[in-house]
């Protein structure tokens, strides 16, 4: 298990990861070229910045635009629903479900 | 491989008996001919309703004279709406053996039953004297789908299918994606692969109508299940889908019952078209693979986190699994572990290559697992849709 990669990069142009199993607060992931400490649970699947994002910028996940961050966002937090928000449907689409 | 020829030049890569009844009335008896057949390639197939639809009976006729079906017995009650003289001409003209029986004509469920069991005799014999010839990989359709998708569907199994499809139109196959509601957010990256500017038109046109569709309904593909999961946005979720399509240019966009004109790339257009009539575009994942068989899809690709057990009447269902946990959980249901992407064991470019494999075992005539377990299943509701537009097709122009 302990040899098990940490994350992926899906396309060069990301400017997100993605987790490839639970990841731990204070695990060290190699980022690029850079050691980066973790602050905060990443689960299986949930995305990394690989680099410090602007608030507004678009996220970038397959080389492609899959949303804009809501605030800054540094190198090795998570990138989820409380810093980032969909271009198309607005998350009411889901609390709407409920 | 080798495959069964059929009068249109198709070929086979199974040789079914169904049995297909035309409203639910004739369900029951159809299942208890499938049951007590002598003839172990019978399978169940049907449309459940009693008005008619010109929608399904295209379906049907579509799936009736599939490369894949080798006869066909067909099920009626007697006064349902279906126009089973149609369907009928339609198999017969096709060159498969046919028969027709009509529940109120033969006098009720046991006097059906033995017709029925008679008739997939007669039928199931004339079957036998079709041979088998060579098939070479570009006379080969290959459908994809998700169904059950978790974080891991992005970056796993998805872009594993995407490279089998590579691998597959390299050697001339034809493959076809589907599901426009769960690729809203990838019109554009979709545009930018047509062929033709007119093809690209027609994408954001589909594209278009499909987010209009879901509106309607008020109702997103985005599930809290998928928040859990680590997808963010519809647009994030769109893309580990549209993963599964592969690189290659996208050839034509199709719609159900459209049989592609050569191989390469196509996109399945698959929500209907006017005011939204009959509700959802589909209900459940087998509605998704009904169309691509009756787009003739020889085998189906389904790729699946969460773990879906799903095989299909007619044409086999390969599955691919994402996620490693579940693969452990669910091994028997599952032909590939795409998994192991996820735990650093293999690439994306390996597990591609594994299921391009797969897919020449299953077309060879290997049973694939939801085919060893005994999986048929097999829906088909109402719906509504005009002919493709100018540009759709801009080979079958040049042929």
């Amino acid at each position: 298990m302990t040899a098990q990669k940490t994350h992926v990069l899906l396309h060069q142009e990301d400017n997100i990861l993605v987790s490839c199993r639970d990841l731990a607060p204070r695990e060290t992931l190699r980022i690029d070229h850079q050691k980066v400490v973790l602050t905060q649970l990443i689960p299986l699947g949930h995305k990394i910045a690989r680099r410090p994002l602007a608030q507004g910028e678009k996220i970038f996940k397959y080389g492609a635009p899959i949303g804009t961050a809501l605030a800054d966002i540094a190198v090795g937090e998570h990138v989820h629903l409380h810093n980032m928000k969909s271009d198309y449907i607005p998350s009411h689409t889901r609390k709407a479900m409920d | 491989m080798q495959g069964h020829v059929r009068s249109d030049g198709r070929k086979g890569i199974r040789n079914q008996l169904l049995v297909a009844y035309l409203v639910e009335c004739a369900h029951h008896v159809a299942r208890l001919i499938v049951n007590q057949s002598a003839q172990a390639e019978a399978q169940l197939i049907g449309f459940p309703g009693c008005y008619p639809n010109a929608y399904a009976l295209r379906m049907m006729k579509r799936l009736c004279t599939h490369p894949n079906v080798g006869g066909v017995v067909l099920l009626s009650l007697g006064c349902e709406g279906f126009n089973r003289e149609e369907l009928e001409a339609a198999v017969r003209d096709s060159g498969r053996p046919v028969e027709t029986l009509v529940i109120q004509e033969c006098g009720g469920t046991q006097k059906t039953l033995a017709a029925g069991l008679a008739a997939t005799a007669r039928i199931g014999a004339k079957m036998t004297e079709q041979g088998r010839v060579d098939m070479a990989l570009d006379e080969l359709v290959v459908g994809t789908i998700c169904g059950g998708s978790d974080g891991t569907s992005g970056i796993s199994a998805n872009p594993a299918v995407g490279n089998s499809f590579n691998r597959l139109i390299a050697g001339g196959a034809t493959c076809i994606f589907e599901e426009t509601g769960e690729l809203i957010g990838c019109e554009q990256i979709m545009a930018e692969r047509a062929t033709t500017p007119e093809l690209a038109q027609q994408i954001y046109a589909v594209m278009d109508k499909a987010a209009r569709y879901y509106e309607t309904l008020g109702f997103g593909s985005f599930a809290p299940g998928n928040a859990e999961g680590g997808l963010t946005t519809q647009e994030e979720k769109s893309m580990g889908a549209y993963s599964k399509s592969g690189d290659s240019p996208i050839s034509g966009l199709i719609k159900p019952g459209d049989l592609p004109p050569k191989g390469g790339l196509y996109l399945l257009d698959i929500v209907p078209d006017g005011e939204p009539r009959f509700g959802f575009p589909n209900i459940s994942d087998n509605a998704e693979i009904v169309e691509l068989i009756a787009c003739g899809a020889h085998l189906i690709l389904f790729t699946t986190g969460r773990g879906s057990v799903v095989g299909s009447a007619i044409s086999p269902v390969v599955k691919v699994c994402a996620n490693p946990d579940t693969y452990r959980r669910m091994a028997d249901d599952m032909d590939i572990n795409a998994g192991a992407i996820i735990e650093g064991e293999a690439s994306v470019e390996q597990v591609g290559k594994d299921i391009f494999e797969r897919v020449r075992e299953v077309a060879a005539g290997a049973p694939s697992a939801s085919e060893a377990l005994g999986h048929q299943e097999f829906i088909l509701t109402y719906k509504t849709f005009e002919p493709i537009g100018p540009g759709c097709l801009p080979t079958a122009r040049v042929a």
